[in-house]
């Protein structure tokens, strides 16, 4: 696959083609597979990802620990805020729902990880449910979201363990804010824009999770993921360019990561994890767990 | 090299991709190397699979892939249930397999039958696995291939016979390593394969006079 989003974009664009086309092309040629096999792989991701939104909105799923679960089913029955009735407010419910079904070890696409699985079909079906798309163009967004996760896997890192929650939730909103920008008919130029917009707003971001588990914040951090996401899209469809190039913003994504100190890097050591209420939480949850 | 489908996927039962699914390929490798369901089977949990390995299921993911379970299966969730109605007896111990394993390391020893194996692996992260030690011998199995695992007398020529087998089969070769703890005593060969070889090839390869024992893994992760 690509290394640089910067070669990917001026590919398309020599071509007059989308990121989508240039990601399946080289997929194709990288694994000996046909573009055709290779989509029929990405629709039925699609599908297990429409699955685990429909499964975290009935408000069923609860973790083994109980520090997360029925958030989702809350939010579907709130008008209170300002966002009620729009595909924001939609898109914010998809995301808690289907971290929910993970932390409740329900299926999901680990889309980058687990950890962040809830931000791209979030966005993509949000989106998609909210303008009509048709599934096809859900599988072309699914291989651009790949293409983009790839190049930040190659020069940053996907593992919270690595880089914190910029390298998860973070490359998350980045791969879905490229992704959707082209979905609803941006270049490949403003998809770049879209993730580097996304992912600028990560930067830093540390991954803390109470205990070690994939639960808290992971949940909300998708939901505010997906909307990092959506002001990133909203921007790179009005033609609005972020000065750093994508591909600098992903380096120095991955260089943050490395200087991070180790306590931000899912070992429970800081940031929420090490407060005195996620300290206790975490102790309370687990003896729970130990006792069931 | 990174493909699409590394980043969008794996569709697996969650919470956590190594905790998990990562967790679930180790017992499925480890249920290999004894060619099915192991009747005991002791998993020592090293770092943070100790530390968090329940909170996250890896109690229940590793069970499961000594089941037969693959990391999408929900099964996975009720895993430690279902291995009672199979017969199969495990147990947790938590300990410090060594100051550079890497933090989410197990040591599952199965036994099924007169077979019973040891096998040392970690969770890298994304769902990827490495068995570093089969038996006492260092071995690296990603897991991402079919192998062929064999103990045998190290004698000469032995590799040349089992290639000449699996070319007999049409079976390409990806990686082949033998290893063994000194000279003149047994090699140990882990043989990653592009193609599935079936039970035939293990057969065959069983009946060289010098090979002590065979067995195949499956492919547990990519594509």
């Amino acid at each position: 696959m690509y290394r640089s989003l910067a070669e990917a974009i001026s590919d398309a664009e020599a071509r007059g083609a989308t990121l989508t086309t240039v990601a399946l092309d080289l997929e194709s040629q990288d694994q000996g597979r046909s573009v055709a096999d290779i989509r029929g792989s990405l629709a039925r991701a699609l599908n297990v990802m429409r699955g685990a939104v429909d499964a975290g909105m009935t408000g069923a799923m609860r973790s083994n620990s109980g520090l997360v679960g029925g958030d989702a089913a809350k939010l579907v029955n709130s008008t209170a805020g300002p966002l009620a009735a729009t595909p924001f407010h939609d898109i914010l419910i998809r995301a808690l729902a289907v971290q929910e079904v993970n932390a409740a070890m329900g299926v999901i696409v680990a889309a980058p990880t687990a950890g962040g699985a809830g931000v791209l079909p979030a966005v993509l079906t949000g989106i998609a449910t909210a303008r009509g798309i048709p599934d096809e163009k859900l599988v072309d967004a699914l291989a651009t979201a790949g293409l983009i996760g790839a190049v930040i896997a190659e020069r940053a890192s996907l593992s919270g363990a690595e880089g914190g929650c910029q390298a998860e939730t973070g490359a998350a909103a980045g791969m879905a804010a490229g992704a959707a920008t082209e979905m609803l008919g941006g270049s490949p130029r403003q998809a770049g824009h879209a993730t580097a917009l996304a992912m600028q707003s990560t930067l830093g971001l540390i991954c803390d999770p109470l205990g070690g588990l994939v639960e808290l914040p992971c949940v909300f951090r998708n939901a505010t993921g997906s909307a990092i996401a959506l002001a990133a899209i909203e921007m790179a469809l009005a033609g609005i360019e972020f000065a750093i190039p994508v591909d600098e913003v992903i380096d120095v994504m991955g260089q943050i990561g490395r200087e991070m100190d180790v306590r931000y890097r899912e070992t429970a050591g800081g940031g929420l994890a090490a407060t005195p209420t996620g300290r206790r939480l975490a102790k309370e949850r687990l003896y729970q767990i130990k006792r069931a | 090299m990174v493909s699409l489908l590394d980043i969008i996927g794996p569709v697996m039962v969650g919470p956590s991709s190594s905790h998990t699914a990562g967790a679930c390929r180790l017992g499925l490798l480890a249920r290999g190397l004894v060619g099915g369901t192991p009747q005991t089977a002791l998993l020592e949990l090293h770092g943070s699979f100790a530390r968090t390995g329940e909170g996250h299921g890896t109690d229940k993911a590793l069970v499961a892939g000594l089941l037969g379970f693959r990391p999408d299966d929900e099964r996975i969730r009720t895993a430690l249930e279902i291995a009672d109605g199979e017969g199969l007896q495990y147990s947790f111990e938590k300990t410090t397999i060594s100051e550079e394993s890497h933090p989410n390391t197990v040591r599952i020893t199965v036994a099924r039958g007169p077979r019973r194996a040891v096998m040392v692996g970690s969770s890298l992260g994304a769902g990827r696995v490495l068995v570093t030690e089969i038996d006492g011998y260092p071995v690296d199995i990603s897991g991402n291939f079919y192998s062929i695992v064999i103990l045998a007398a190290d004698v000469k020529g032995s590799i040349a016979r089992v290639t000449h087998i699996l070319s007999n089969h049409d079976i390409n070769i990806a990686t082949l390593k033998l290893t063994r703890k000194q000279r003149g005593g047994d090699a140990f060969i882990v043989i990653e394969c592009d193609d599935n070889p079936g039970e035939d090839v293990r057969d065959e390869i069983r009946e060289l006079a010098w090979v002590r024992w065979a067995m195949r893994l499956d492919r547990v992760s990519g594509g």
